[in-house]
């Protein structure tokens, strides 16, 4: 195991592909994290309650606007760390790398087991640096809008550092769900799909009714959003609460292990021509 | 070169094929096969395209699982040999590589998995002649470089067992003849060497002995010497009278062995299972005019389209695409 675990992790470093993902995630949530902090610091009710029509409206305390902030990069950032992850396995196939992968590791359980702890590496790297950029620009906005940061606060600081944790457990859950789906194109397409319009759409409408609200705690943004403690979904309004922190990982996790235990049945039983 | 080991023998380096049968729904790619190969030999695995090579090499591999049957090396299944790549080097047919990885990184992302370290990454790169393009990524290379690379994996690990599944394949001229002495400098060691081709006449120079399949049977399996053995003299004859020159195929009975089945006007005939002496023989005693008596020497190609059952132009018509020029 020991091996496959080195051979999967030279595998990650030696393409481009995770660095390019890497500085994209970096732009683009250093961007979120700006225009939110910016955006939520002028009128902060004005994006509140405004989907759930003339419900209650959901005013936020500045601790909260700032752990929203600092937690943005597991609520609309996740998705690169799945694609990182979920390119691991489907470039093996579609370079067909995967009859090599198999000739020097036949064991197709440990070749799986390796390639998802291995990714906890290049998740860990994305967590890392995604939730740097997000607290960067957004305390940087925060302090230019002469408002206070809250780096210094330690249930705002858990949060952010458990969105390092969220964001490492989603590469592990894309690394799953290319070992089910193996078609690059198809995987990306259906993340794409998923994070940026099913999950978001789902959690508003399942939010809306009563014997839904409990459901929508269960998808994987929210129970991702549910590690860190925060939810730019939840506090703003827009959908039902989060499960504990703990419930949370557990269930994002159980995400990764369900995919893995059916690709292991599936996609990685068949014939590999 | 028969399915059955002595029992007392060694099954170190011994390829055993054995009842194998692999379906692909209603085709069966794999049927009933059986043979083994030995070690200090190089052994060409032969056969047209789709004659289920590929996929008994992948059964062997433990890439395919099969319908019956087994397929072992050095007695043990593959996924069942520790360290695999130590005890066999493998190149399938798609040499597959991830265009963004260098040569060297491709190697070395194995490695691990081999026991081996860098250094004998940048030997083997040497050795198949890839040292100066080692930091290249291999999405530029040429097909020809592609195969040296899948060969420098599959000796990484210095494996007493070779299989490679067309490695001529994109070779050029220069690098064939280097692949030949090469393969057989690794038999010299004492190495099992298995090597596919769908032409004989690729690796005819190459191999000590022949597995022929088609249509996921074997239909021939020796050494080459005894493939050889299985030539048949073939004579073309050629006489300005014609009528005299079919009286005489008629007369010795060789009406059924001969092209064309009626002489034409060009008074040509090519007969064939018969020596020149004996038909010069003949048509001296007929008192027959013969401008032409020539034997025509039978290509060990021609022996192995044969047995595969195929004509020479529908081996022709094959395409070969991954070898091909852009045009």
């Amino acid at each position: 195991m020991n091996a496959a675990l080195r051979t999967e992790y030279r595998k990650l470093v030696t393409t481009r592909i995770w660095w390019i993902l890497l500085l994209s995630m970096a732009a683009y949530m250093a961007f979120l994290a700006g225009i939110m902090a910016f955006a939520l610091t002028q009128e902060p009710a004005s994006m509140s309650g405004g989907l759930t029509g003339g419900g209650p409206v959901t005013v936020m305390t500045p601790e909260a606007v700032a752990r929203i902030i600092y937690t943005l990069a597991t609520s609309l950032g996740y998705v690169f760390p799945v694609i990182v992850g979920a390119m691991a396995m489907t470039s093996e196939f579609r370079h067909q790398t995967i009859t090599p992968t198999l000739l020097a590791e036949p064991r197709r359980t440990v070749f799986l087991t390796a390639k998802m702890l291995s990714s906890v590496v290049v998740g860990l790297v994305f967590g890392v640096v995604g939730t740097v950029a997000t607290v960067g620009a957004g305390a940087g906005v925060l302090a230019l809008m002469g408002k206070p940061t809250y780096l210094t606060d330690p249930i705002v600081m858990r949060s952010a550092a458990l969105s390092v944790l969220a964001l490492t457990v989603w590469t592990v859950v894309g690394v799953g769900f290319g070992a089910l789906v193996t078609n690059q194109v198809a995987v990306i397409v259906i993340v794409l799909a998923f994070t940026q319009f099913m999950e978001p759409v789902l959690r508003i409408v399942l939010g809306l009714f009563d014997w839904s609200r409990g459901i929508s705690k269960f998808l994987p943004g929210a129970a991702g959003e549910a590690i860190t403690g925060s939810s730019f979904y939840a506090d703003s309004g827009m959908s039902a609460g989060l499960l504990s922190s703990g419930l949370g990982l557990a269930v994002l996790l159980g995400y990764a292990i369900v995919f893995a235990l059916v690709a292991r049945v599936t996609t990685l039983r068949h014939d590999i021509t | 070169m028969t399915a059955h080991a002595a029992p007392d023998e060694s099954t170190d380096g011994v390829i055993v094929i054995d009842h194998l049968v692999k379906t692909f729904g209603p085709v069966r790619a794999v049927d009933d096969l059986s043979f083994t190969v030995r070690p200090g030999r190089v052994t060409g695995f032969l056969g047209p395209n789709g004659a289920g090579k590929t996929t008994t090499l992948r059964i062997l591999l433990g890439l395919v699982t099969q319908t019956a049957g087994t397929a072992t090396i050095g007695g043990a299944t593959y996924p069942h040999v520790p360290q695999p790549m130590r005890a066999v080097g493998a190149a399938l047919e798609a040499a597959s590589f991830h265009p963004g990885r260098s040569a060297l990184d491709h190697l070395r992302v194995y490695a691990p998995q081999v026991g081996v370290n860098d250094a004998r990454c940048r030997e083997v790169l040497g050795f198949v002649g890839l040292d100066p393009v080692a930091g290249r990524r291999a999405g530029g290379f040429s097909l020809g470089m592609r195969q040296r690379l899948a060969l420098a994996t599959t000796l990484l690990g210095d494996p007493p067992v070779l299989l490679l599944d067309e490695p001529a394949n994109g070779l050029d001229p220069e690098g064939i003849a280097w692949l030949r002495l090469l393969l057989r400098h690794l038999a010299a060691e004492g190495r099992t060497v298995l090597v596919s081709s769908h032409v004989l006449s690729e690796v005819e120079q190459t191999v000590d002995d022949v597995v022929i399949i088609a249509r996921g049977r074997l239909v021939h399996a020796s050494s080459l010497a005894e493939l050889e053995a299985l030539a048949e003299p073939s004579v073309r004859v050629t006489s300005p009278d014609v009528a005299g020159l079919q009286r005489l195929i008629m007369a010795a009975g060789w009406a059924d062995q001969v092209e064309p089945a009626v002489v034409g006007q060009e008074g040509v005939a090519v007969i064939h299972r018969v020596t020149a002496p004996e038909i010069g023989a003949r048509a001296f005693a007929a008192g027959l005019e013969l401008h032409e008596l020539v034997p025509r020497d039978v290509g060990l190609e021609d022996i192995f389209l044969r047995l595969v059952g195929e004509d020479a132009g529908a081996q022709v018509a094959q395409p070969h695409l991954e070898g091909g020029v852009a045009r």
